[in-house]
């Protein structure tokens, strides 16, 4: 039971004077996986999806690997940045929000990391 | 985390009383009230009142005033103005936050479910406690803020246009619907300020006389007090004054983003 004031118990600890920053990224990461998903989809129901050859070959090709590197990484940065929401909406203990927004954040770059190396790799390797 | 039932204490049991209408009653209609009495020590319940509503007036609040005078006057409910300036009547009716005195049980199907404000700790019946709500809108500084003193002669002046942005969101009662209907606002009302204190905060952004727009704007920039909206819209679906604080709340983002590039 405490008898800080309503007022002050709302006031807290102040405004952190932070937040636009990540609501215009997530924007822009949004508008960007718009049109990097069109180009996506575009592309990819023209390929003979069997065929191992001809997908990785059409991944090497041209200005391909770039766009699907600017995809996996607007993507991963995205759900990192909307995971962060959801986390800070519904996990409230100090130590488990920590905990739980350094695993989120880890595993996103770690599924970004790994994305943008097997585009690379497939790149690299035709170009080689 | 968040909780998603309610503590064992406060749910609500089934089994309440039930007040059946006289036998000469002409036109009969059903209300199930939520019912909380702290000194009781027991846990909530619904109870059922019928009342017939050939005597009695049209709207929720006509019914609710006619139980408390004629059938259970325990029955606790707070208003006053009973016509929809005041905001003391809000409470949850048939699923939805609005104020009992403007709205018409003719505009319910079936029985009529009558409950508190939601997520509110609950002071008895249907007054829920609303000192939270108020720090929440006193954090915003509701008042105008200047430093070029007042003309000696005459008021701060403002134009018609001026006048007419702060027309809407000055319209707002307080009752508390929108804040109470927002789930962002039931998880993290604590630290996010809610639509009711945000729309007064616009409000005061947008006065042309007011010279306090950069620091109140500074005090909304904060991951929980303004960017726990996630834009539900639940607020504009409730408010009974027609109001539109999810607009205003995407107003006061989009200002935050102006003024960075």
């Amino acid at each position: 039971m405490s008898l800080r004031t309503p007022l002050g118990r709302q006031l807290g600890l102040g405004s952190a004077h932070e937040g636009v920053h990540h609501w215009i990224l997530q924007r822009a990461t949004a508008v960007a996986l718009v049109l990097l998903t069109i180009w996506f989809v575009l592309s990819i129901v023209r390929l003979p999806l069997a065929d191992h050859a001809a997908i990785t070959a059409w991944i090497a090709h041209g200005v391909n690997p770039v766009l699907l590197i600017l995809l996996l990484v607007a993507a991963a940065w995205h759900s990192k940045l909307g995971v962060q929401v959801v986390i800070e909406d519904y996990v409230h203990g100090k130590h488990a929000k920590i905990a739980l927004l350094l695993v989120s954040s880890f595993i996103h770059v770690l599924i970004a990391a790994t994305a943008v190396l097997a585009v690379l790799r497939i790149a690299m390797r035709s170009v080689g | 985390m968040s909780t998603f039932r309610l503590p064992p204490n406060s749910r609500v049991r089934r089994d309440g009383k039930v007040y059946k209408a006289a036998s000469d009653a002409r036109k009969v209609r059903t209300f199930r009230i939520y019912r909380f009495d702290p000194d009781s020590g027991e846990n909530p319940r619904l109870d059922t009142y019928e009342v017939d509503m050939g005597a009695c007036g049209p709207m929720v609040l006509d019914a609710l005033i006619k139980i408390k005078n004629e059938v259970d006057s325990t029955l606790t409910f707070r208003r006053s103005c009973r016509e929809g300036i005041c905001g003391s009547c809000a409470m949850n009716i048939d699923g939805l936050n609005t104020l009992a005195c403007t709205k018409a049980c003719d505009d319910i199907k079936g029985d009529v479910a009558i409950y508190p404000l939601p997520h509110m700790p609950v002071v008895k019946d249907l007054v829920p406690d609303l000192t939270q709500f108020y720090a929440q809108y006193a954090a915003v500084k509701p008042w105008l803020q200047t430093r070029t003193p007042a003309p000696p002669d005459r008021e701060r002046l403002q134009s018609k246009a001026e006048q007419e942005k702060i027309d809407r969101p000055s319209a707002c009662i307080l009752c508390a619907c929108c804040s109470t209907s927002c789930p962002s606002y039931w998880w993290n009302s604590d630290r996010y300020l809610g639509p009711a204190a945000l729309l007064s905060a616009y409000r005061w952004i947008v006065d042309s006389r007011d010279e306090a727009t950069g620091e109140r704007l500074d005090e909304l920039e904060d991951p929980f007090r303004l960017y726990r909206c996630h834009t539900i819209m639940n607020c504009t679906e409730a408010c009974p004054k027609d109001l539109n604080p999810a607009k205003t709340i995407a107003e006061i983002k989009k200002l935050l983003a102006e003024r960075q590039h």
